[in-house]
Protein backbone atom coordinates (compact mmCIF):
# COMPACT_ATOMS: atom_id res chain seq x y z
CA UNK A 1 0.00 0.00 0.00
CA UNK A 2 2.63 2.55 1.03
CA UNK A 3 4.66 1.87 -2.12
CA UNK A 4 1.62 2.79 -4.16
CA UNK A 5 1.32 6.01 -2.21
CA UNK A 6 4.89 6.98 -2.95
CA UNK A 7 4.23 6.25 -6.60
CA UNK A 8 1.22 8.55 -6.62
CA UNK A 9 3.12 11.26 -4.80
CA UNK A 10 6.02 11.13 -7.20
CA UNK A 11 3.76 11.15 -10.23
CA UNK A 12 1.90 14.17 -8.88
CA UNK A 13 5.10 15.84 -7.83
CA UNK A 14 7.52 17.79 -9.91
CA UNK A 15 10.64 15.71 -9.41
CA UNK A 16 10.72 14.92 -13.13
CA UNK A 17 10.75 18.51 -14.24
CA UNK A 18 13.83 20.02 -12.66
CA UNK A 19 15.08 21.34 -15.99
CA UNK A 20 11.77 22.91 -17.04
CA UNK A 21 11.35 26.68 -16.92
CA UNK A 22 9.89 27.99 -13.67
CA UNK A 23 6.64 29.07 -15.31
CA UNK A 24 5.88 25.54 -16.45
CA UNK A 25 6.73 24.07 -13.11
CA UNK A 26 4.19 26.29 -11.47
CA UNK A 27 1.46 25.09 -13.77
CA UNK A 28 -1.17 22.97 -12.08
CA UNK A 29 -4.41 21.31 -13.14
CA UNK A 30 -6.44 24.46 -12.71
CA UNK A 31 -4.06 26.52 -14.83
CA UNK A 32 -3.43 28.87 -11.93
CA UNK A 33 0.03 29.79 -13.16
CA UNK A 34 -1.50 31.36 -16.22
CA UNK A 35 -4.04 33.34 -14.23
CA UNK A 36 -1.37 34.32 -11.68
CA UNK A 37 0.57 35.96 -14.48
CA UNK A 38 -2.54 37.90 -15.43
CA UNK A 39 -3.07 38.88 -11.82
CA UNK A 40 0.52 40.09 -11.45
CA UNK A 41 0.15 42.07 -14.66
CA UNK A 42 -3.04 43.71 -13.42
CA UNK A 43 -1.32 44.55 -10.13
CA UNK A 44 1.33 46.42 -12.12
CA UNK A 45 -1.29 48.26 -14.20
CA UNK A 46 -3.50 49.27 -11.30
CA UNK A 47 -2.67 48.08 -7.80
CA UNK A 48 -6.14 48.75 -6.35
CA UNK A 49 -8.11 46.97 -9.07
CA UNK A 50 -5.52 44.22 -9.41
CA UNK A 51 -5.51 43.60 -5.69
CA UNK A 52 -9.26 43.14 -5.62
CA UNK A 53 -8.83 40.47 -8.30
CA UNK A 54 -6.14 38.80 -6.20
CA UNK A 55 -8.44 38.69 -3.17
CA UNK A 56 -11.29 37.31 -5.27
CA UNK A 57 -9.01 34.67 -6.77
CA UNK A 58 -7.39 33.60 -3.50
CA UNK A 59 -9.86 34.26 -0.71
CA UNK A 60 -11.26 30.73 -0.56
CA UNK A 61 -7.91 29.01 -0.82
CA UNK A 62 -6.17 31.17 1.75
CA UNK A 63 -9.13 30.91 4.08
CA UNK A 64 -9.12 27.14 3.61
CA UNK A 65 -5.40 27.05 4.31
CA UNK A 66 -5.82 29.20 7.41
CA UNK A 67 -8.70 27.03 8.55
CA UNK A 68 -6.54 23.96 8.21
CA UNK A 69 -3.67 25.63 10.08
CA UNK A 70 -5.67 27.13 12.90
CA UNK A 71 -8.50 24.62 13.19
CA UNK A 72 -11.24 27.20 13.76
CA UNK A 73 -13.20 29.62 11.56
CA UNK A 74 -12.65 32.75 13.67
CA UNK A 75 -8.85 32.46 13.64
CA UNK A 76 -8.96 31.41 9.99
CA UNK A 77 -10.84 34.54 9.02
CA UNK A 78 -8.40 36.74 10.89
CA UNK A 79 -5.38 34.97 9.44
CA UNK A 80 -6.77 35.25 5.91
CA UNK A 81 -7.58 38.93 6.37
CA UNK A 82 -4.18 39.66 7.89
CA UNK A 83 -2.49 37.83 5.04
CA UNK A 84 -4.16 39.96 2.39
CA UNK A 85 -3.57 43.16 4.31
CA UNK A 86 0.15 42.38 4.66
CA UNK A 87 0.33 41.37 1.03
CA UNK A 88 -1.22 44.67 -0.02
CA UNK A 89 1.15 46.74 2.11
CA UNK A 90 4.10 44.80 0.71
CA UNK A 91 2.86 45.35 -2.84
CA UNK A 92 2.73 49.11 -2.30
CA UNK A 93 6.48 49.03 -1.68
CA UNK A 94 7.35 46.84 -4.70
CA UNK A 95 8.68 48.20 -7.96
CA UNK A 96 6.73 47.22 -11.11
CA UNK A 97 9.38 44.63 -12.14
CA UNK A 98 9.25 43.10 -8.65
CA UNK A 99 5.46 42.84 -8.81
CA UNK A 100 5.50 41.49 -12.35
CA UNK A 101 7.84 38.63 -11.48
CA UNK A 102 6.14 37.76 -8.21
CA UNK A 103 5.19 34.09 -7.80
CA UNK A 104 1.84 35.03 -6.40
CA UNK A 105 0.63 31.70 -5.10
CA UNK A 106 3.62 30.57 -3.00
CA UNK A 107 4.11 34.19 -1.92
CA UNK A 108 0.58 34.44 -0.51
CA UNK A 109 0.75 31.05 1.18
CA UNK A 110 4.07 32.03 2.71
CA UNK A 111 2.58 35.21 4.17
CA UNK A 112 -0.34 33.19 5.54
CA UNK A 113 2.06 30.76 7.14
CA UNK A 114 4.06 33.60 8.69
CA UNK A 115 0.90 35.22 10.01
CA UNK A 116 -0.16 31.90 11.50
CA UNK A 117 3.22 31.27 13.09
CA UNK A 118 3.36 34.75 14.58
CA UNK A 119 -0.03 34.24 16.12
CA UNK A 120 0.93 30.88 17.53
CA UNK A 121 3.98 32.50 19.11
CA UNK A 122 1.80 35.16 20.69
CA UNK A 123 -0.90 32.90 22.07
CA UNK A 124 -0.78 29.53 23.80
CA UNK A 125 -0.28 26.68 21.32
CA UNK A 126 -3.55 25.21 20.09
CA UNK A 127 -4.61 22.02 21.83
CA UNK A 128 -7.20 19.79 20.26
CA UNK A 129 -9.35 18.44 23.01
CA UNK A 130 -9.86 14.71 22.78
CA UNK A 131 -11.99 14.46 25.84
CA UNK A 132 -15.67 13.91 25.06
CA UNK A 133 -16.61 15.71 28.28
CA UNK A 134 -15.05 18.91 26.97
CA UNK A 135 -17.02 18.93 23.76
CA UNK A 136 -14.39 16.98 21.87
CA UNK A 137 -14.88 15.01 18.66
CA UNK A 138 -17.35 12.52 20.09
CA UNK A 139 -19.78 15.35 20.82
CA UNK A 140 -19.92 16.68 17.30
CA UNK A 141 -20.15 13.21 15.87
CA UNK A 142 -23.12 12.55 18.07
CA UNK A 143 -24.82 15.79 17.04
CA UNK A 144 -24.36 15.10 13.35
CA UNK A 145 -25.77 11.64 13.60
CA UNK A 146 -29.12 12.91 14.77
CA UNK A 147 -30.49 14.26 11.52
CA UNK A 148 -28.35 12.82 8.76
CA UNK A 149 -28.74 9.62 6.79
CA UNK A 150 -26.30 7.10 8.05
CA UNK A 151 -24.12 6.99 4.95
CA UNK A 152 -23.67 10.76 4.94
CA UNK A 153 -22.98 10.66 8.63
CA UNK A 154 -20.24 8.14 8.09
CA UNK A 155 -18.62 10.39 5.47
CA UNK A 156 -18.86 13.43 7.68
CA UNK A 157 -17.41 11.51 10.57
CA UNK A 158 -14.55 10.35 8.43
CA UNK A 159 -13.77 13.83 7.23
CA UNK A 160 -13.83 15.12 10.78
CA UNK A 161 -11.72 12.25 11.95
CA UNK A 162 -9.26 12.98 9.16
CA UNK A 163 -9.32 16.64 10.05
CA UNK A 164 -8.48 15.85 13.65
CA UNK A 165 -5.79 13.45 12.59
CA UNK A 166 -4.18 16.14 10.44
CA UNK A 167 -4.37 18.63 13.30
CA UNK A 168 -2.59 16.18 15.55
CA UNK A 169 0.35 15.64 13.19
CA UNK A 170 3.64 17.34 14.03
CA UNK A 171 3.63 20.80 12.44
CA UNK A 172 6.18 20.16 9.68
CA UNK A 173 4.25 17.08 8.50
CA UNK A 174 0.96 18.87 8.79
CA UNK A 175 1.99 21.95 6.83
CA UNK A 176 3.63 19.84 4.15
CA UNK A 177 0.50 17.69 3.69
CA UNK A 178 -1.83 20.66 3.72
CA UNK A 179 0.18 22.54 1.11
CA UNK A 180 0.72 19.53 -1.10
CA UNK A 181 -2.52 17.61 -0.94
CA UNK A 182 -5.16 20.03 0.28
CA UNK A 183 -3.94 23.20 -1.43
CA UNK A 184 -2.31 21.46 -4.36
CA UNK A 185 1.01 23.32 -4.43
CA UNK A 186 3.93 21.87 -6.32
CA UNK A 187 7.03 20.73 -4.46
CA UNK A 188 9.01 23.50 -6.12
CA UNK A 189 6.55 26.06 -4.80
CA UNK A 190 6.65 24.46 -1.38
CA UNK A 191 10.44 24.49 -1.35
CA UNK A 192 10.45 28.21 -2.14
CA UNK A 193 7.82 28.84 0.49
CA UNK A 194 9.12 26.69 3.34
CA UNK A 195 12.83 27.01 2.66
CA UNK A 196 13.43 23.25 2.69
CA UNK A 197 14.82 21.08 -0.13
CA UNK A 198 12.25 19.28 -2.27
CA UNK A 199 13.53 15.91 -1.02
CA UNK A 200 12.93 16.82 2.61
CA UNK A 201 9.42 18.01 1.81
CA UNK A 202 8.62 14.84 -0.09
CA UNK A 203 9.76 12.87 2.93
CA UNK A 204 7.57 14.98 5.20
CA UNK A 205 4.54 14.50 2.99
CA UNK A 206 5.22 10.82 2.63
CA UNK A 207 5.66 10.21 6.32
CA UNK A 208 2.65 12.36 7.16
CA UNK A 209 0.48 10.48 4.70
CA UNK A 210 1.72 7.20 6.12
CA UNK A 211 0.74 8.28 9.63
CA UNK A 212 -2.70 9.23 8.40
CA UNK A 213 -3.15 5.96 6.56
CA UNK A 214 -2.17 3.90 9.55
CA UNK A 215 -4.57 5.78 11.78
CA UNK A 216 -7.37 5.57 9.22
CA UNK A 217 -6.79 1.89 8.69
CA UNK A 218 -7.27 1.38 12.41
CA UNK A 219 -10.49 3.35 12.33
CA UNK A 220 -11.80 1.32 9.42
CA UNK A 221 -10.93 -1.91 11.14
CA UNK A 222 -12.79 -0.78 14.21
CA UNK A 223 -15.82 0.17 12.12
CA UNK A 224 -15.93 -3.27 10.61
CA UNK A 225 -15.60 -4.90 13.97
CA UNK A 226 -18.44 -2.72 15.25
CA UNK A 227 -16.41 -1.47 18.19
CA UNK A 228 -17.51 1.41 20.34
CA UNK A 229 -17.52 4.25 17.80
CA UNK A 230 -16.97 7.08 20.19
CA UNK A 231 -13.58 5.85 21.18
CA UNK A 232 -12.10 5.14 17.77
CA UNK A 233 -10.79 8.56 16.89
CA UNK A 234 -9.08 8.80 20.20
CA UNK A 235 -7.54 5.38 19.88
CA UNK A 236 -6.35 6.13 16.35
CA UNK A 237 -4.90 9.43 17.32
CA UNK A 238 -2.97 8.18 20.27
CA UNK A 239 -1.55 5.70 17.79
CA UNK A 240 -0.42 8.48 15.48
CA UNK A 241 1.28 10.37 18.23
CA UNK B 1 -22.25 -1.11 12.62
CA UNK B 2 -22.74 -3.55 9.75
CA UNK B 3 -19.85 -3.95 7.34
CA UNK B 4 -22.26 -3.36 4.42
CA UNK B 5 -22.67 0.31 5.28
CA UNK B 6 -19.10 1.03 4.26
CA UNK B 7 -18.59 -1.49 1.52
CA UNK B 8 -19.49 0.91 -1.34
CA UNK B 9 -17.08 3.62 -0.17
CA UNK B 10 -13.53 4.21 -1.21
CA UNK B 11 -11.42 3.29 1.76
CA UNK B 12 -9.82 6.39 3.22
CA UNK B 13 -6.74 4.51 4.21
CA UNK B 14 -6.15 3.71 0.53
CA UNK B 15 -3.89 6.13 -1.34
CA UNK B 16 -6.47 7.32 -3.84
CA UNK B 17 -9.26 7.68 -1.31
CA UNK B 18 -7.03 9.65 1.02
CA UNK B 19 -5.69 12.11 -1.55
CA UNK B 20 -9.19 12.66 -2.93
CA UNK B 21 -10.52 13.31 0.52
CA UNK B 22 -7.66 15.70 1.30
CA UNK B 23 -8.29 17.62 -1.92
CA UNK B 24 -11.98 17.92 -1.04
CA UNK B 25 -11.02 19.38 2.33
CA UNK B 26 -9.39 22.30 0.53
CA UNK B 27 -12.66 23.24 -1.13
CA UNK B 28 -13.84 25.68 1.51
CA UNK B 29 -15.77 28.90 1.03
CA UNK B 30 -14.36 31.99 2.70
CA UNK B 31 -16.87 34.03 4.71
CA UNK B 32 -18.66 36.52 2.43
CA UNK B 33 -17.32 39.43 4.50
CA UNK B 34 -13.66 38.62 3.87
CA UNK B 35 -13.37 40.58 0.61
CA UNK B 36 -14.96 43.74 2.01
CA UNK B 37 -13.03 43.48 5.28
CA UNK B 38 -9.74 43.26 3.42
CA UNK B 39 -10.43 45.99 0.87
CA UNK B 40 -11.79 48.37 3.51
CA UNK B 41 -8.92 47.58 5.84
CA UNK B 42 -6.31 48.59 3.25
CA UNK B 43 -8.40 51.59 2.31
CA UNK B 44 -9.24 50.72 -1.27
CA UNK B 45 -12.95 50.35 -0.63
CA UNK B 46 -15.53 52.19 1.45
CA UNK B 47 -18.55 51.17 3.48
CA UNK B 48 -21.96 52.75 3.24
CA UNK B 49 -25.31 52.87 4.98
CA UNK B 50 -28.67 54.51 4.47
CA UNK B 51 -29.77 57.49 6.54
CA UNK B 52 -32.93 59.60 6.67
CA UNK B 53 -32.29 63.22 5.68
CA UNK B 54 -34.54 66.21 5.00
CA UNK B 55 -34.42 65.05 1.37
CA UNK B 56 -35.46 61.49 2.20
CA UNK B 57 -33.23 58.44 2.59
CA UNK B 58 -29.68 58.93 1.32
CA UNK B 59 -26.70 56.61 1.05
CA UNK B 60 -23.66 57.73 3.05
CA UNK B 61 -20.21 56.27 2.36
CA UNK B 62 -17.19 56.47 4.63
CA UNK B 63 -13.67 55.18 5.07
CA UNK B 64 -10.76 55.76 7.44
CA UNK B 65 -10.35 59.33 6.09
CA UNK B 66 -13.92 60.29 6.95
CA UNK B 67 -17.20 60.65 5.07
CA UNK B 68 -16.59 60.15 1.38
CA UNK B 69 -19.96 60.40 -0.38
CA UNK B 70 -23.61 61.20 0.04
CA UNK B 71 -25.95 60.18 -2.76
CA UNK B 72 -29.61 59.67 -3.28
CA UNK B 73 -30.21 56.76 -5.61
CA UNK B 74 -33.15 54.47 -6.18
CA UNK B 75 -31.36 51.42 -4.85
CA UNK B 76 -28.21 50.34 -3.08
CA UNK B 77 -27.05 48.64 -6.31
CA UNK B 78 -27.36 51.93 -8.14
CA UNK B 79 -25.44 53.65 -5.37
CA UNK B 80 -22.63 51.09 -5.57
CA UNK B 81 -22.43 51.53 -9.32
CA UNK B 82 -22.38 55.31 -9.19
CA UNK B 83 -19.87 55.26 -6.38
CA UNK B 84 -17.53 53.00 -8.30
CA UNK B 85 -17.86 55.10 -11.44
CA UNK B 86 -17.11 58.30 -9.59
CA UNK B 87 -14.39 57.18 -7.19
CA UNK B 88 -12.95 54.14 -8.94
CA UNK B 89 -13.29 51.95 -5.88
CA UNK B 90 -15.99 49.79 -4.37
CA UNK B 91 -18.46 50.54 -1.62
CA UNK B 92 -19.77 47.71 0.55
CA UNK B 93 -22.92 47.84 2.61
CA UNK B 94 -22.08 48.36 6.28
CA UNK B 95 -25.59 47.45 7.39
CA UNK B 96 -25.84 49.74 10.38
CA UNK B 97 -23.60 52.84 10.59
CA UNK B 98 -20.94 52.90 13.32
CA UNK B 99 -22.63 54.20 16.47
CA UNK B 100 -20.55 57.36 16.94
CA UNK B 101 -20.94 58.34 13.31
CA UNK B 102 -24.71 57.87 13.47
CA UNK B 103 -24.85 60.03 16.60
CA UNK B 104 -22.81 62.83 15.05
CA UNK B 105 -24.73 62.90 11.78
CA UNK B 106 -28.07 62.78 13.61
CA UNK B 107 -26.96 65.73 15.74
CA UNK B 108 -26.15 67.74 12.63
CA UNK B 109 -29.41 66.87 10.88
CA UNK B 110 -31.51 67.82 13.91
CA UNK B 111 -29.69 71.14 14.16
CA UNK B 112 -28.12 70.30 17.50
CA UNK B 113 -24.63 71.30 16.45
CA UNK B 114 -22.05 70.55 13.83
CA UNK B 115 -21.17 66.87 13.36
CA UNK B 116 -17.65 66.13 14.56
CA UNK B 117 -16.67 64.14 11.48
CA UNK B 118 -13.85 64.28 8.99
CA UNK B 119 -14.31 64.35 5.24
CA UNK B 120 -12.42 62.40 2.62
CA UNK B 121 -11.65 65.01 -0.03
CA UNK B 122 -8.58 63.25 -1.46
CA UNK B 123 -9.89 63.05 -5.00
CA UNK B 124 -10.45 66.78 -5.29
CA UNK B 125 -8.24 69.64 -6.46
CA UNK B 126 -6.83 72.12 -3.99
CA UNK B 127 -9.28 74.73 -5.30
CA UNK B 128 -12.27 72.41 -4.85
CA UNK B 129 -11.14 71.56 -1.33
CA UNK B 130 -10.80 75.25 -0.46
CA UNK B 131 -14.33 75.93 -1.75
CA UNK B 132 -15.83 73.08 0.30
CA UNK B 133 -13.85 74.02 3.43
CA UNK B 134 -15.24 77.52 3.07
CA UNK B 135 -18.81 76.23 2.70
CA UNK B 136 -18.27 74.37 5.99
CA UNK B 137 -17.77 77.73 7.72
CA UNK B 138 -21.27 78.95 6.87
CA UNK B 139 -23.49 78.47 9.93
CA UNK B 140 -26.71 76.51 9.75
CA UNK B 141 -29.70 78.55 8.61
CA UNK B 142 -27.56 81.15 6.82
CA UNK B 143 -26.64 81.69 3.19
CA UNK B 144 -23.73 83.35 1.38
CA UNK B 145 -23.33 84.33 -2.26
CA UNK B 146 -21.05 82.40 -4.65
CA UNK B 147 -18.96 85.55 -5.02
CA UNK B 148 -18.38 85.60 -1.28
CA UNK B 149 -16.84 82.11 -1.37
CA UNK B 150 -14.68 83.15 -4.32
CA UNK B 151 -13.41 86.22 -2.52
CA UNK B 152 -12.85 84.43 0.78
CA UNK B 153 -10.65 81.77 -0.76
CA UNK B 154 -8.59 84.41 -2.55
CA UNK B 155 -9.93 83.86 -6.08
CA UNK B 156 -12.48 86.67 -6.41
CA UNK B 157 -12.80 86.18 -10.15
CA UNK B 158 -13.47 82.44 -10.01
CA UNK B 159 -17.17 82.72 -9.16
CA UNK B 160 -18.23 80.28 -11.87
CA UNK B 161 -15.56 77.76 -10.84
CA UNK B 162 -16.85 78.04 -7.26
CA UNK B 163 -20.31 77.11 -8.55
CA UNK B 164 -18.89 74.09 -10.36
CA UNK B 165 -16.91 72.96 -7.32
CA UNK B 166 -19.98 73.23 -5.11
CA UNK B 167 -22.06 71.38 -7.71
CA UNK B 168 -19.54 68.54 -7.59
CA UNK B 169 -19.51 68.40 -3.81
CA UNK B 170 -19.21 64.65 -3.11
CA UNK B 171 -20.65 65.03 0.40
CA UNK B 172 -23.71 67.29 0.09
CA UNK B 173 -25.92 67.89 3.13
CA UNK B 174 -22.94 67.48 5.50
CA UNK B 175 -20.70 69.83 3.56
CA UNK B 176 -23.40 72.49 3.25
CA UNK B 177 -23.02 73.60 -0.35
CA UNK B 178 -26.75 74.36 -0.21
CA UNK B 179 -25.89 77.41 1.90
CA UNK B 180 -24.22 79.10 -1.06
CA UNK B 181 -26.78 80.90 -3.24
CA UNK B 182 -27.01 83.58 -5.89
CA UNK B 183 -27.10 87.12 -4.61
CA UNK B 184 -30.14 88.02 -6.78
CA UNK B 185 -32.46 85.86 -4.69
CA UNK B 186 -32.31 82.70 -6.78
CA UNK B 187 -31.05 79.67 -4.90
CA UNK B 188 -28.98 78.41 -7.82
CA UNK B 189 -27.97 74.91 -8.78
CA UNK B 190 -27.81 71.95 -6.44
CA UNK B 191 -26.02 68.71 -7.15
CA UNK B 192 -28.28 66.61 -4.96
CA UNK B 193 -31.52 66.93 -6.90
CA UNK B 194 -31.69 70.51 -8.13
CA UNK B 195 -33.12 73.77 -6.90
CA UNK B 196 -36.17 72.29 -5.17
CA UNK B 197 -34.03 70.14 -2.91
CA UNK B 198 -31.70 73.02 -2.15
CA UNK B 199 -34.71 75.03 -0.99
CA UNK B 200 -35.92 72.05 1.08
CA UNK B 201 -32.54 71.82 2.81
CA UNK B 202 -32.54 75.53 3.64
CA UNK B 203 -36.12 75.41 4.86
CA UNK B 204 -35.28 72.42 7.07
CA UNK B 205 -32.61 74.61 8.65
CA UNK B 206 -35.26 77.19 9.48
CA UNK B 207 -34.06 79.98 7.21
CA UNK B 208 -36.48 82.98 7.00
CA UNK B 209 -36.89 82.21 3.37
CA UNK B 210 -39.73 84.49 2.35
CA UNK B 211 -38.07 87.50 3.87
CA UNK B 212 -34.73 86.78 2.30
CA UNK B 213 -36.28 86.23 -1.13
CA UNK B 214 -38.27 89.42 -0.82
CA UNK B 215 -35.19 91.48 0.02
CA UNK B 216 -33.12 89.89 -2.74
CA UNK B 217 -35.86 90.42 -5.31
CA UNK B 218 -35.93 94.09 -4.33
CA UNK B 219 -32.19 94.30 -4.97
CA UNK B 220 -31.28 94.43 -1.27
CA UNK B 221 -27.99 92.63 -0.63
CA UNK B 222 -27.11 93.87 2.86
CA UNK B 223 -28.80 95.02 6.02
CA UNK B 224 -27.26 97.49 8.47
CA UNK B 225 -27.72 98.32 12.14
CA UNK B 226 -28.28 102.02 12.67
CA UNK B 227 -26.99 101.80 16.26
CA UNK B 228 -23.71 99.98 15.60
CA UNK B 229 -23.19 101.09 11.98
CA UNK B 230 -22.32 97.51 11.04
CA UNK B 231 -23.70 95.90 7.87
CA UNK B 232 -24.31 92.17 7.31
CA UNK B 233 -25.68 89.63 4.90
CA UNK B 234 -29.43 89.45 5.58
CA UNK B 235 -29.26 85.89 7.01
CA UNK B 236 -26.32 86.58 9.36
CA UNK B 237 -27.15 85.83 12.99
CA UNK B 238 -26.32 89.43 13.92
CA UNK B 239 -28.61 90.78 11.18
CA UNK B 240 -31.55 88.77 12.48
CA UNK B 241 -31.19 90.49 15.86
CA UNK B 242 -31.52 94.06 14.48
CA UNK B 243 -34.78 95.62 15.66
CA UNK B 244 -37.22 96.98 13.10
CA UNK B 245 -36.51 100.60 14.00
CA UNK B 246 -32.73 100.19 13.69
CA UNK B 247 -32.60 98.26 10.41
CA UNK B 248 -31.37 99.91 7.22
CA UNK B 249 -31.08 98.32 3.75
CA UNK B 250 -28.27 98.55 1.21
CA UNK B 251 -28.15 97.47 -2.44
CA UNK B 252 -24.36 97.62 -2.71
CA UNK B 253 -21.27 97.47 -0.56
CA UNK B 254 -20.36 100.95 -1.79
CA UNK B 255 -23.67 102.35 -0.56
CA UNK B 256 -23.07 100.85 2.88
CA UNK B 257 -19.49 102.04 3.24
CA UNK B 258 -20.25 105.52 1.93
CA UNK B 259 -23.02 105.73 4.56
CA UNK B 260 -20.31 105.13 7.17
CA UNK B 261 -21.07 101.42 7.84
CA UNK B 262 -18.35 98.82 8.32
CA UNK B 263 -18.69 95.15 7.34
CA UNK B 264 -19.71 92.62 10.04
CA UNK B 265 -16.82 90.51 11.33
CA UNK B 266 -18.97 87.40 11.59
CA UNK B 267 -20.42 87.17 8.08
CA UNK B 268 -17.76 89.31 6.36
CA UNK B 269 -20.01 90.79 3.65
CA UNK B 270 -17.13 92.84 2.20
CA UNK B 271 -13.36 92.83 1.94
CA UNK B 272 -11.56 94.14 5.01
CA UNK B 273 -14.18 92.94 7.47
Amino acid sequence: MSTAVIGVLLANGTGFGAQLPMGLLMMTDDGSSNSDEKLSASLVTNLECGFEQVVLAYQHRLYGFALRLSGNPEDAEEIAQDTFVRAYHALTTYTPPQTATLQLRPWLFQIALNVFRNRVRQVRPKQVSLDADEGGPADWLEADRLDQPEQVAVNVERERALSLLIDSLPEHFRIAIVLRHIEGLSYIEMAALLGHPVGTLKAHVHRGVKHLQQALAMIEQDEHRGDDEDSWTEAAMSEVR
Amino acid sequence: MEPTTTSNQTSLSGARGLTQQLRRMGQVEAPPTLLSDVLCNVDIADRYFSLDTPLGPAYIAYNSHGLSAVKRTESSEEFEEEFRRQFGRRAFSAGEPPATLATELGKELRGEGRAQVRFDLRGLSEFERAVLQKALEIPRGQVRPYAWVAREIGSPKAVRAVGTALGNNPIPIFIPCHRVVRSNGQVGQYGLGGEFNKRTMLQAEGIAWDRWEQLAAGGIRFVGNDRTHVFCFPTCGDALRISDEDIVYFRTEAAATSAGYRPCRACRPAKGA
